[in-house]
């Protein structure tokens, strides 16, 4: 349906927090409706077509979602619906709270983001203080959806000067939906923050996730996106370095098969001297799979120094997939080192042949060379938990029969 | 053991082998010589199952089953291990994880138990020691940065541990200073046995002075064409492979 029908249909005044704003957001999104390939930053995907089939309304209560949860020993907030599921999160205090106020961040106007600053009811609200660890935590989002409902929730994770977090965010789901999260993250000098995203969602679901993430000097933003659920996703970070010597690692890794159609579109701003941006992704597509990347890299006039490097690489497993790349680099400093590079091939028969003559069957000598593959993306996780997680994920991918 | 009775196989329509007989019996070890372009590495990989060949006829048994009629994958379960002339590099594949599933995997097809990573471990540091490999082996990727000896030897290692009843050794010996010959011989001379045969292709000689042979066949222009004990390596070293396909 189109976005002003769907708009038409939430009572935006009913939300929790300030109508203002949400007002202001709405509007916001009218005025652009879904993107469409005309709009250059989702030229190669049409979330407008997809969405048309969808008779949105907001979720309505959700069934049992335990079985969604993964069993792990973290600490986890856990939302359901776009709201707060307290009964399924750990008690932390000294982790902050949870918001029920949707704050819009001015400027910050792509219309999927407007759409969730007029929708968002709960999110996670994460401040860390000044030079505290605080450990891992799980993220997770859930929806379950028994018509086809829009969740929104919105995040903001704020690390003080020194200060480190390993955050696990899991996107899940049962049915239909569009899942549309806002993860919005600043990090104080020197702060540390791994950032491991598993997009994990039910395969009719649409998923359109946008990450801020502002560093001042020192800053460290590593993180990894692993996507393998939706029919359609949308991965679009936006990293800022405003102080020298920060640093972004953006990995991701998605694995498609069918008609998936999964976009990681990263735009790095190099804004401070002596900064470096490290982006490897890697995507395997299977079926009629389509991949998007688009990543684009920024440096300011003030921005000396600064090394960026971005990869994109892509495996085809059959005829049908396709990879679209779409790198850009736009630089106003003289002074750096900036690379980008794409390849696309198929598995080497003679590596299959290689473990096959081995003992090792078919399947399992191209899971094998798959998996390999991936390994270079998956650098930057160093949370045993996390990696169990994405290794798991990986695992369950092979099991539809994409080999 | 095995029993090739003729065997022709053609690649994009060209013949390459044109009729090969030969017989290993258990616990033999047999030598192919013979020129470049004979076939001698067609042979190894039909054997062995590799897509683009297509075999127009004749017939290999091997213990018994029709080896023609199975996949790459289960011919390894059934005991046939082809070490490669030339080893396939396998980035972001761990060595120890590489040989652990593929041992595991041929375990399993044979209805063994499989072994656990400390294990395995335990068994790999043992063979390593023996072929007086370094112990890094077996943390690199699969034969990445691996100089040509390290490679061949590597091949060996998978050999000792995947305890093949059939070795197809695929000029084995090329790139080989003499040290590493002296172990990838000691290798195969390790497993020597009444249950171990293998197949030996060489160019040269120099290798059957530490493997040697109970035959030595000669392979030109795709058929055998002369058979004898190991004294028909060293008149073939002496002489060379002139004059033999009008033999």
């Amino acid at each position: 349906m189109n976005a002003g029908d769907f708009l038409d249909r939430i009572d935006l005044a009913a939300l929790p927090g300030a109508v203002s704003r949400r007002a202001r957001a709405a509007a916001r999104f009218r005025a652009t409706g879904w993107p469409t390939r005309a709009d250059e930053a989702w030229h190669y995907t049409d979330l407008n077509a997809r969405l048309k089939s969808f008779d949105l309304a907001l979720p309505a209560e959700a069934g049992s979602v335990a079985g969604l949860i993964p069993e792990t020993d973290l600490p986890r907030i856990v939302f359901v619906n776009g709201r707060f599921a307290e009964d399924l999160s750990t008690k932390m205090p000294g982790l902050g709270c949870y918001a029920s106020d949707a704050a819009l961040t001015e400027g910050r106007d792509q219309p999927m983001v407007a759409l969730n600053a007029a929708l968002a009811q709960d999110g996670a609200v994460l401040d860390i203080a000044e030079s505290v660890d605080a450990g891992t935590v799980l993220l997770v989002s859930i929806a379950h959806a028994a018509h086809q409902a829009a969740i929104a929730p919105r995040h903001r994770i704020r690390l003080g000067a020194g200060a480190a977090l390993t955050l696990i965010e899991i996107a899940r789901g049962e049915g239909e939906y569009l899942h549309n999260p806002v993860v919005e993250i600043a990090l104080g000098e020197g702060a540390v923050l791994r950032h491991y995203r598993l997009q994990d969602e039910a395969m009719a679901a649409v998923h359109v996730a946008t990450i801020f993430a502002d560093l001042a000097s020192g800053a460290r933003y590593d993180s990894f996106t692993l996507n393998c659920g939706a029919r359609l996703s949308r991965n679009e970070t936006h990293a800022t370095l405003a102080g020298a010597k920060a640093d972004v690692h953006l990995n991701a890794a998605q694995l498609l098969t069918g008609s998936q159609h999964g976009d990681i579109t990263t735009i790095v701003a190099h804004d401070a001297p002596n900064c470096a941006s490290r982006q490897t992704v890697k995507s395997v597509l299977s079926g009629a799979a389509r991949g998007v990347f688009q990543g684009r890299i920024e440096v300011a006039r003030i921005a000396q120094k600064t090394d960026g490097y971005q990869m994109n690489q892509a495996l085809l497993l059959s005829p049908d997939a396709e990879i679209d790349s779409k790198p850009e680099l736009e630089i106003f400093a003289d002074d750096v080192k900036c690379s980008h590079g794409a390849t696309i091939g198929a598995l080497d028969p003679e590596q299959v042949f290689y473990l096959r003559s081995r003992g090792i069957p078919e399947a399992e000598a191209r899971a094998m060379l798959i998996r390999a593959f991936l390994d270079e993306a998956l650098e930057p996780v160093t949370d045993a938990t996390a990696h169990r997680l994405f290794e798991d994920a990986i695992d369950a991918w092979w099991r539809k029969g994409v080999l | 053991m095995l029993e090739i009775k003729g065997l022709t196989a053609t690649i994009d329509d060209k013949e390459i082998l044109r009729g090969i007989d030969l017989t290993v019996p258990d616990g033999e070890i047999h030598a192919i010589m013979g020129p470049n372009g004979a076939g001698k590495s067609t042979l190894s990989y039909v054997l062995s199952g590799r897509e683009g060949y297509e075999v127009t006829g004749g017939s290999v048994t091997f213990n018994g089953r029709d080896l023609l009629a199975i996949e790459p994958e289960e011919r390894a379960a059934a005991g046939l291990f082809l070490a490669f002339q030339y080893p396939v590099e396998l980035p972001g594949v761990g060595n120890a994880n590489f040989i652990r599933t593929a041992l595991n995997a041929v375990r399993r097809a044979r209805g063994e138990k499989e072994l656990d990573a400390v294990a395995f471990l335990k068994e790999a540091r043992a063979a390593i020691k023996l072929l007086h490999m370094p112990d890094d082996m077996l943390k690199r990727n699969v034969n990445v940065g691996f100089s040509g000896g390290e490679k061949k030897r590597n091949e060996i290692l998978q050999m000792a541990l995947l305890k093949p009843s059939l070795a197809l050794l695929d000029e084995t010996d090329s790139g080989l200073d003499i040290d590493a010959l002296k172990i990838v011989a000691d290798g195969v001379n390790a497993l020597r046995g009444p249950d171990f045969s293998a197949l030996v292709i060489t160019h040269y000689q120099r290798l059957l002075d530490h493997i040697v042979p109970d035959r030595v066949h000669v392979l030109a222009a795709g058929r055998i064409v002369r058979s004898g004990g190991p004294e028909l390596a060293l008149e073939l070293e002496a002489r060379g492979y002139a004059g033999l396909e009008a033999a």
